[in-house]
């Protein structure tokens, strides 16, 4: 009898809970976050990704869209490719800065038109290994990778077990090393940092003892003005010589970075999709925000701020008329 | 098959100052410990013949095993043959899911219906919260305190609030308070369902247990991926695996609720002649009150706990906060947004454990009194607050805390390194520890053929456990071995056996230091307290800061989370143990190191076996989010997989490492083989 009883309460609370959210179908490709407009106002959610440069682009972005047009701005921060799902969602509205993902591009620019292209951000992106400068003055063989096998031994740490150690970073992040390591022949180990605040702790900490280590890294990057660093020449980049990501055996491409919109927003999203669409600065620029951010421990926005008032014949055409 | 009364994370209770002090000790399945641990010494009969010669008999079953091992299967790990190659189905099933989520039936007529509630569910609270202002939110927490808890707690939960807004975090804790009513509520209404049905049909709470044990091990972050997959990045995907992750245990604590009634009780209104439901309602339900807050209580714990962890998958709020602040390396900012965490955890702790303790008093008879004037002054202060024009928390009235805290870790990580003189600095420590301990234990376990590690997985369980916990442990570790993740697996069970041995090594210390000495127990209480619910996130970046990148700093973060369990079971099974006892040994002139080494620690032992399982369980949930810091193996896989969306790595490397929960938990799980409330929750 209980069981009954349990059976007709749960098919009421089942009944109740549909009534509740309303019959017929809900598409949940198109719920806005519960935290959206709640003041009323006009809002834009702008997907952070974890490194500052990023960082810099938003809190720009959003200063403006806040004391210029007078929106809401929410930023969530998520990894890049669960952002691609949430911008074809509208979960977000716009991605400041892609790094290319043809797969998610393929997928939803043209197979499901649920995002579109939002243009250049300005800034070019360009991956790399890289020893610290200091290093590199001391033996200035070793920025080419053939002599990367003489210094395995320099590079060793605890985790690389006999071999060099190559760390890597986040995750999310794009990488061919252990390709590259074993098809290049080195000596090495790739290991894994787990994310860009470990690297980053481990990085200072090298260059604080001025030790030896070679790290994948990437510009524009902030961590260059306060670590110097300097490029190890891989085999040189060509036009799909990284196709096959298991034979890849040449450098990374220098990558122009690229905005993307939700496609509802881009079309319907008036003034902010307009001036993120015409948003477009440099690299220099984009460090000058990052450095604020990271290194003087700046609240994004104030950052936003300090940059903002120093640059206005810049951002001026950003506006939409 | 017992249960740890005391789950995963953030859970174990901090409630200092209440009598219950951990959670754990207040559920009468462990509480049933001390009595019946020596279960295994003390059968009568065969049985007991049996028992004596158990341990020989798994010697020999062991030896056996080793030599038909060595003799027809050779060496090696898992062999290949053995093994289900799953990434080409999840790549379909990720494909798929992504394709449909507009359009298929399933999605525009059940899963966007759950995903609508929650958001305007979450939406609702969250607008009604920003409407009461930082005065009115702050007056409900204090009068709400003060009718369930008194006034002390009332005071408390003002000054936790006040703290919240004046480190610059007010709407953030507001998006994270919203989202936990809901989730909570969401978690009691499925956990108290599943528990009612689990303490009503005895079929029902045999589907469940293993389901809810089970549960109970999973290391949070191992099923992110698959409800972001389904319900995208957002909140909804956040309140899903918080309820998830929050529901067990209220299901299990009122299922046992329910199941302990007192027969007695329940015979007196049946002979009355109560209905099914008027028994349930009248007699089995107030029986089972105190169970039923417990439950809340832990389940408003673990909730809170995975907020911050869901902060991965876009749940906003403060675990928000902690994880763009770590973005940039700074740990000041992420611990400001990591106090309000803690201050919230210990206020809803403190709160729902005073209220289970009251519930036993005589109601108050003005209590619907008390009741109108707080909802009364509540709203006055709101409307207040808002006449005034003073909804949001004035931006002049926030503190900056993250600059003082940055200076002292720089400080500290400068001069604590490398370099210190006699000890050598922490980077040699690390160096070392990963060299001399886990780089061999590492190796060994490798190196170990496959159907080895198994006999000894299941031999352990046999010994502490019974054969069915020694059989789903090995059915767990093969379980690993097919998903064709035997390697890494391996490699995570080295660092959480490393992580253990250290963890057990101070918390005993500790706890049996807090246990003789009143004065150290009372200062160690507020740490262990910070460092429980402080959202393990934060202490990423100061490991990797003091240990450099790789698995040493991923067992140091797990230790420092799993410490304060173990400590405070050790304090609290050294401090319970008979004082008869101790006084007798006394009488007979033991000294004090006797007493401890002879009487203290064996009358505890249930306790100590408890930490142990505690200990291990909250290691590895630790060590799987150390794939952040370089922990590498099953946790890199991990957060791989949800980084890039890749069902088949993340998934298989989610599901081995619940298995490798499993296997620990039911190895060290200190099963009494004849449980008093039968098969006990």
């Amino acid at each position: 009898m209980a069981r009954t009883r349990l059976a007709a309460l749960a098919a009421a609370a089942a009944v109740t809970a549909t009534a509740l959210t309303g019959c017929g179908a809900a598409d949940m490709t198109r719920q806005a976050s519960p935290y959206a407009d709640a003041k009323g106002s006009r809002t834009v959610t702008l997907s952070v990704q974890s490194w500052v440069g990023a960082q810099a682009n938003v809190a720009v972005a959003q200063y403006l869209l806040e004391h210029e047009l007078g929106y809401r701005v929410d930023t969530v921060q998520i990894d890049e490719v669960p952002a691609w799902d949430a911008l074809s969602q509208g979960r977000v509205d716009a991605i400041l800065e892609d790094w290319g993902h043809p797969d998610q591009e393929k997928r939803y620019v043209d197979d499901k038109a649920t995002i579109k292209p939002g243009g250049e951000l300005g800034v070019t992106g360009h991956i790399g290994w890289f020893v610290p400068t200091y290093f590199a003055e001391a033996h200035p063989d070793v920025t080419d990778w053939k002599n990367l096998n003489k210094y395995a031994n320099d590079f060793r740490t605890a985790e690389s077990g006999g071999k060099g150690q190559l760390m890597d970073g986040s995750p999310s992040y794009v990488t061919n090393d252990k390709a590259l390591v074993k098809n290049l022949g080195l000596d090495y180990q790739v290991v894994f940092a787990g994310s860009e605040a470990a690297q980053i702790t481990q990085i200072k900490q090298f260059a604080k003892e001025k030790k030896p280590f070679l790290s994948y890294w990437y510009k524009p990057q902030w961590l260059f003005e306060k670590v110097p660093m300097t490029e190890v020449k891989l085999p040189e980049h060509q036009e799909g010589c990284d196709a096959d990501t298991e034979k890849v055996a040449c450098a990374y491409p220098h990558t122009p970075l690229r905005k993307f919109l939700n496609v509802r927003f881009a079309d319907g999203g008036g003034d902010a999709a307009a001036f993120l669409k015409k948003f477009r600065w440099t690299t220099d620029m984009q460090n000058d925000v990052s450095l604020m951010i990271a290194e003087e421990k700046l609240a994004p926005q104030e950052a936003a701020a300090r940059w903002v008032k120093e640059n206005e014949a810049t951002w001026r055409t950003w506006l939409p008329s | 098959m017992t249960a740890t009364a005391t789950p995963t994370p953030a859970t174990s209770s901090t409630t200092p100052d209440t009598s219950a002090a951990p959670a754990t000790a207040t559920t009468p399945d462990t509480s049933a410990a001390p009595g019946s641990g020596t279960a295994g010494d003390a059968r009568p009969g065969t049985p007991r013949a049996l028992a004596r010669h158990r341990g020989r008999l798994i010697g020999a079953g062991v030896v056996l095993g080793l030599v038909l091992g060595s003799v027809l299967l050779g060496g090696g790990s898992w062999p290949a043959a053995l093994g289900v190659d799953l990434s080409g189905p999840l790549e379909r099933v990720g494909d798929w899911i992504v394709d449909n989520r507009d359009g298929h039936p399933l999605f525009l007529y059940f899963l966007g219906h759950v995903s609508n509630a929650v958001v305007v569910s979450v939406r609702a609270v969250y607008l009604l919260l920003l409407a009461l202002g930082w005065a009115g939110v702050t007056a409900a927490a204090g009068l709400v305190a003060w009718r369930l808890a008194g006034a002390r707690l009332a005071l408390t939960s003002v000054a936790a609030f006040a703290v919240c807004a004046v480190l610059g975090m007010w709407v953030p804790t507001m998006q994270t308070l919203a989202l936990m009513v809901v989730a909570v509520a969401a978690s009691v209404l499925v956990g108290g369902l599943l528990g009612l049905a689990a303490g009503l049909s005895d079929r029902m709470h045999r589907v469940l247990r293993p389901v809810l044990d089970t549960m109970q091990v999973l290391p949070a972050f191992a099923y992110l991926l698959p409800v972001v997959l389904v319900f995208g990045i957002g909140v909804p995907a956040a309140v899903l695996a918080t309820v998830v992750y929050a529901a067990p245990p209220m299901a299990r604590l009122t299922a046992l609720g329910l199941r302990g009634a007192d027969a007695g009780v329940v015979e007196a209104a049946t002979s009355l002649g109560a209905t099914g439901r008027q028994r349930l309602l009248t007699a089995r339900l107030p029986l089972a009150r105190k169970e039923l807050l417990l439950g809340l209580n832990q389940t408003i714990m673990m909730a809170l706990g995975m907020a911050v962890i869901a902060s991965v998958i876009g749940a906003g709020g403060l675990g928000d906060r902690v994880y763009q602040a770590l973005a940039s390396v700074d740990v000041g900012a992420a611990l400001a947004a990591g106090v309000p965490i803690v201050l919230l955890a210990i206020v809803l702790d403190r709160v729902t454990a005073a209220a289970g303790e009251r519930l036993g008093a005589a109601p108050a008879a003005r209590s619907r009194l008390g009741w109108t004037l707080a909802l009364a002054v509540t709203a006055a202060v709101a409307i207040a607050g808002r006449l005034a024009d003073r909804l949001s928390w004035p931006d002049g009235w926030t503190v900056d805390t993250a600059e003082p805290v940055n200076r002292a870790v720089d400080w500290m990580t400068a001069h604590l390194y490398s370099g210190v003189p006699v000890v050598g600095g922490t980077a040699d420590w690390a160096a070392r520890f990963t060299a001399w301990v886990l780089n061999p234990l590492r190796d060994g376990l490798q190196w170990l053929p496959w159907w080895a590690v198994l006999l000894t997985v299941g031999a352990l369980a046999l010994l502490i456990g019974t054969w069915r916990t020694a059989a789903t442990a090995v059915l767990a570790m093969a379980a690993i071995g097919v998903l064709g993740v035997w390697g890494p697996a391996l490699d995570t069970l080295s660092q959480v056996l490393a992580a253990v041995a250290v963890t057990l090594l101070l918390g005993f210390a500790l706890g049996v230091a807090a246990a003789r000495s009143t004065r150290l127990g009372r200062a160690l209480r507020p740490v262990l307290d910070v460092f429980q619910t402080m959202p393990q996130f934060v202490y990423l970046i100061p490991v990797v800061a003091l240990f450099g990148v790789g698995r040493a700093p991923a067992v140091a973060a797990a230790v420092v989370y799993a410490l304060p369990a173990v400590v405070r079971i050790t304090a609290q099974g050294v401090r319970a143990v008979d004082p008869a006892a101790l006084e007798s040994s006394r009488s007979l002139g033991a000294t004090g190191r006797q007493q401890l080494l002879q009487v203290q620690l064996p009358l505890a032992r249930p306790a100590l076996l408890l930490a142990v399982n505690q200990g291990v369980v909250l290691v590895l949930a630790v060590v799987v989010i150390g794939g952040l810091v370089g922990g590498g193996a099953l946790g890199y896989d991990a957060v791989f997989g949800l980084a890039q969306g890749d069902l088949a790595t993340g998934l298989v490397a989610g599901a081995a490492i619940v298995c490798l929960g499993l296997m620990l938990d039911r190895v060290t799980q200190p099963t009494q083989r004849r449980d008093p409330a039968g098969k006990g929750a």
